[in-house]
């Protein structure tokens, strides 16, 4: 009796999306489950057996903030979207795991290092974005909340299912040849991929600020953030713009999800918990703040992996939603955040 | 009583409406077991639609984290039973309140200070995976390794403690849909209702008006909640084991929006319409997908989510609007 | 005839520009009292602060005797305050008839009550006709009626009307004026209003508070104000008085 009831029981026991993600331990290969993932792997056995050095806390934490950098830069793309068209990316999550299984793919074809498809995937992610704005979204602005977050929520849905459909859902992963390396700094041990990951998730990061900074553009974007229809009167396209900045956030989440890679594998469940995970990030940090949105994304790295080796690691998700409820309560313009216009 | 409740209604629609009861009070008798299966998951999402819909439909909040009632409602009376023997019906008793009085706790936190919209629905699935993690690592019930009702053969319906034939279920389920119905429709022509509605549309000048925003919507939770937790109640014995990452998931809240929202946010018949067209459309995907012989997984949430599109775009006021203006139904309540 | 509504030297800025300037005043219970100026000299404002939408930084608003300021827009509601919006703000999937209602329910427990006291409500404001057609549907001056018949279904003591005229044809505007006239004369509904439109200030106040930058500049009855050197210099200009 292949019913429906043992489908959908099947359906949701896949989606393990509340375990905890990886804790850190320097030299570890990199196929352990991420955020998203199954059960973590406990603290070592030297680890439970005698007092923990202090360098293995500042490992386990500058592995935390190298891991929250990128963390920061997927929530930037969702910051900028819901900074500037004031939509809630339900599908912020999914889109990333489209970049992942990308790189993915084209790892296992030419066997081209993620780092290097940076550039061509948040291209793609970015005419993605662009075209979902501009076809769909833009005539969802004017109406109730509910409607876009459906939207969203549907495109979710559409996004997760085409890739278990394609891909499978088991985990995939890219493994690097640099996979095992890490280097010695001081005490520290740092993972190469960890190390990388981060530099190259601050580079694209600075790069976002420079545009909304010093470029015509980047400034036309910031005035349709904070007045709209002052820039419909001034002349501004709205429309284009806001289609221009969901392809940019989309292009920040493509790259952050491409950098990722080095870090966790993909499953086509992932979308869901790096929704929520950019949102809690994004809330916490501030909405609409770029800056905002690395600290928290930082903030939420060290917790995760601080949690992860001083409790059991499923409580730190406890901690990162606690937080956000903190945040919601006392503080929802975020930690940056500017107060609601 | 009676005549007030259907004051209002064409004739048409009456007739209708006596029709489809009659269809669903006969229907297990001609049912195959499967086919039950996928009638009871209706009426289960029907029922739970129209306690979401409390919120949501009348008085504007959006939950995006209604699991938590169910999970709360099922864990309390699953855990009572196990533990203590206590039976369904008073497990209720139990349940009801404290699912009520976690909406009450979200309720008032959003509500004093001011969380609304976006940030209402992040803090609904806040809670509801909070309560996740939180039952995955308490061991009275199970933990994440999950809690399991003793199964007996059914050789008799035992409707006390609930056990008994899926068709016993379908009627519990079928008495508390029509009920939920029969209640939503009477808070609706409420003063009450008058108040949510005025709340759903204008908080500002419903306060101008003279209307406490701040106790009726915290109304509105607690029903909503409470009424959740009935389906919860429901789901642990029908199931007989509940799984902390099954019963609070996100993917459990989704669909427990889908219904109302695909059928039509606020109305009445809105959450079971809903329904009926979601499961219709999987079942039909399911059995296309199998004659066809490309069953792979993903396919039948992949169209879900497309027909969800479809109506998100085409008919974003829900498929009863758009049904009760072809059929002439107007009349019946918003 | 005693204060109804007594404000006094009340306050109220906003990070840095002074909204309201020490401004007392008293409606005497009964009257028809007008508050005029130009824009941003912070009509709206005061009636937020008696309205409760925010308190004021200074001073004291009593209604009835009782000091009001601070209190929530729904307690002020229930105390006998009623208000309107300067945009108005129907409930718009609602009827005419739900959304006065909802006014009168405040008072009335009864659905059947509500209902035919809002009947009641809707054959003055000439909208009972309309009361089936759901309010988005309205034309702005019906709009603007049903918002005076929300207003008026909770049964005020005191009904402030922001700008309501605003956006009417003369006609129209007279329509309203008349209502409102006989509300206050069959009723003695003390109505509290803020115009620019001349016309209806003359027709309907008995007494008129002039405002300019948050400061009263003049008070008194309109022949008298309209004349009045300073109303004519920051506001009305010589060929305003018709």
């Amino acid at each position: 009796m292949a019913g429906l009831v043992p489908a959908i029981h099947a359906f949701l026991a896949r989606e393990k999306t509340w375990m905890p993600g990886t804790s850190v331990q320097p030299g570890r290969p990199k196929a352990e489950p991420g955020w998203p993932g199954m059960k973590a792997a406990k603290p070592s056995q030297a680890a439970r057996t005698r007092p923990m050095p202090l360098s293995l806390y500042l490992n386990v934490a500058v592995g935390g903030v190298l891991t929250g950098l990128v963390y920061g830069l997927m929530a930037l793309g969702l910051s900028v979207i819901f900074g500037v068209v004031r939509v809630v990316n339900f599908a912020h999550g999914e889109m990333m795991t489209i970049a992942m299984y990308i790189a993915v793919t084209l790892f296992a074809a030419f066997h081209l290092d993620p780092l290097l498809m940076l550039v061509p995937i948040a291209a793609v992610m970015f005419a993605f974005g662009y075209l979902l704005q501009a076809g769909m979204i833009n005539a969802f602005i004017t109406r109730p909340e509910h409607s876009q977050f459906l939207l969203l929520i549907s495109v979710a849905i559409i996004i997760g299912n085409t890739l278990l459909i394609l891909f499978g859902p088991d985990a995939q992963n890219v493994q690097v040849a640099y996979a095992f390396d890490s280097y010695a700094i001081g005490p520290l041990i740092i993972d190469a991929t960890k190390l990388y990951a981060g530099i190259v998730a601050v580079v694209v990061a600075a790069a976002l600020f420079a545009f909304f900074r010093y470029t015509t553009l980047g400034t036309a974007i910031r005035a349709c953030a904070d007045n709209y229809t002052g820039a419909q009167v001034v002349g501004l396209d709205v429309k284009r713009l806001y289609a221009l900045t969901f392809g940019l956030g989309s292009a920040c989440v493509g790259a952050a999800g491409t950098i990722l890679l080095l870090l966790f594998d993909v499953t086509p469940a992932a979308g869901a918990s790096y929704t929520l995970l950019a949102f809690v990030i994004v809330i916490t940090g501030g909405l609409g703040s770029m800056p905002g949105a690395l600290l928290g994304g930082v903030l939420i790295g060290l917790t995760e992996a601080m949690a992860g080796l001083l409790f059991t690691p499923s409580a730190k998700t406890m901690f990162a939603f606690a937080l956000l409820v903190v945040v919601l309560l006392f503080r929802p313009q975020g930690i940056m955040g500017k107060r609601a216009a | 009583m009676i005549g007030r409740l259907i004051e209002g209604v064409p004739r048409r629609g009456l007739v209708l409406l006596a029709l489809v009861l009659a269809l669903l009070v006969v229907a297990p008798l001609f049912a195959g077991d499967y086919l039950l299966t996928v009638l009871i998951l209706v009426l289960y999402f029907a029922y739970v639609g129209q306690a979401w819909n409390v919120m949501m439909g009348f008085a504007g909040q959006l939950s995006l984290g209604h699991a938590l009632y169910v999970g709360l409602g099922a864990y309390t009376a699953a855990a009572l039973y196990v533990h203590f023997g206590i039976g369904p019906w008073i497990g209720l008793l139990a349940a009801a309140p404290i699912a009520g009085l976690a909406g009450a706790f979200i309720g008032f936190l959003a509500f004093r200070f001011q969380v609304a919209g976006v940030y209402f629905a992040i803090l609904t699935i806040a809670f509801d995976q909070f309560a996740l993690v939180g039952f995955e690592h308490f061991t009275w019930t199970g933990a994440s390794a999950g809690l399991f009702l003793p199964v007996k053969q059914y050789a008799h319906n035992d409707l006390w403690h609930l056990r008994g034939h899926p068709a016993m279920f379908y009627y519990v389920l079928l008495v508390a849909t029509v009920l939920a119905y029969l209640f939503s429709r009477a808070l609706l022509q409420s003063r009450i209702g008058y108040f949510w509605l005025a709340i759903r549309e204008d908080e500002e000048a419903a306060r101008a008006s003279g209307i406490d925003t701040f106790r009726y919507k915290m109304l509105a939770v607690v029903i909503s909640a409470a009424m959740t937790s009935f389906a919860g109640v429901i789901y642990a014995f029908y199931y007989n084991n509940l799984f902390p990452a099954q019963v609070f998931g996100i993917e459990h809240s989704i669909q427990i929006i889908l219904a109302p929202i695909v059928g039509g946010i606020g109305t009445l018949f809105g959450p079971i319409l809903g329904t009926v067209v979601i499961e219709a459309i999987a079942e039909g995907t399911r059995s296309l997908m199998g004659w066809v012989g490309f069953d792979v997984p993903g396919t039948k949430q992949l169209t879900l989510g497309m027909i969800l599109l479809f109506i998100i775009i085409a008919a974003p006021h829900g498929v009863w609007p758009w049904l009760s203006a072809r059929l002439r139904l107007t009349g019946k309540p918003k | 005839m005693s204060a109804l509504l007594a404000v006094d030297n009340v306050s109220k800025r906003f990070r840095g520009l002074v909204a309201v300037d020490r401004v007392s005043f008293e409606v005497p219970e009964g009257s028809i009292f007008a508050a005029i100026g130009p824009n941003g000299a912070g009509k709206t404002t005061l009636f937020n602060l008696i309205a409760g939408v925010f308190a004021p930084d200074a001073g004291g608003i009593a209604f009835a005797g009782e000091r009001i300021e601070g209190l929530k827009p729904d307690h002020i509601c229930r105390r006998g305050i009623g208000r309107t919006f300067q945009i108005v703000r129907p409930f718009p999937a609602l009827s005419v008839e739900d959304n006065v209602i909802v006014g009168a329910l405040l008072h009335c427990r009864h659905l059947g009550a509500a209902r035919d006291y809002a009947h009641d409500v809707l054959r003055r404001l000439d909208l009972y006709d309309k009361r089936l057609h759901p309010a988005a549907a309205l034309t702005l001056p019906d709009r603007k009626r049903l918002e005076v018949a929300r207003a008026l279904a909770t049964d005020p003591k005191l009904l402030l009307l922001d700008e309501v005229m605003a956006g009417l044809r003369p006609t129209e505007t007279d329509r309203i004026v008349a209502i409102l006239k006989e509300l206050n004369r069959e009723r003695g509904l003390t109505i509290l209003l803020i115009e620019h439109v001349m016309r209806a200030v003359m027709a309907l106040a008995g007494q008129v508070l002039v405002l300019h930058h948050g400061a009263k500049i003049a008070e008194g009855a309109p022949e008298e104000v309209v004349r009045d050197p300073a109303v004519i210099d920051s506001y009305l200009g010589a060929e305003a008085i018709e």
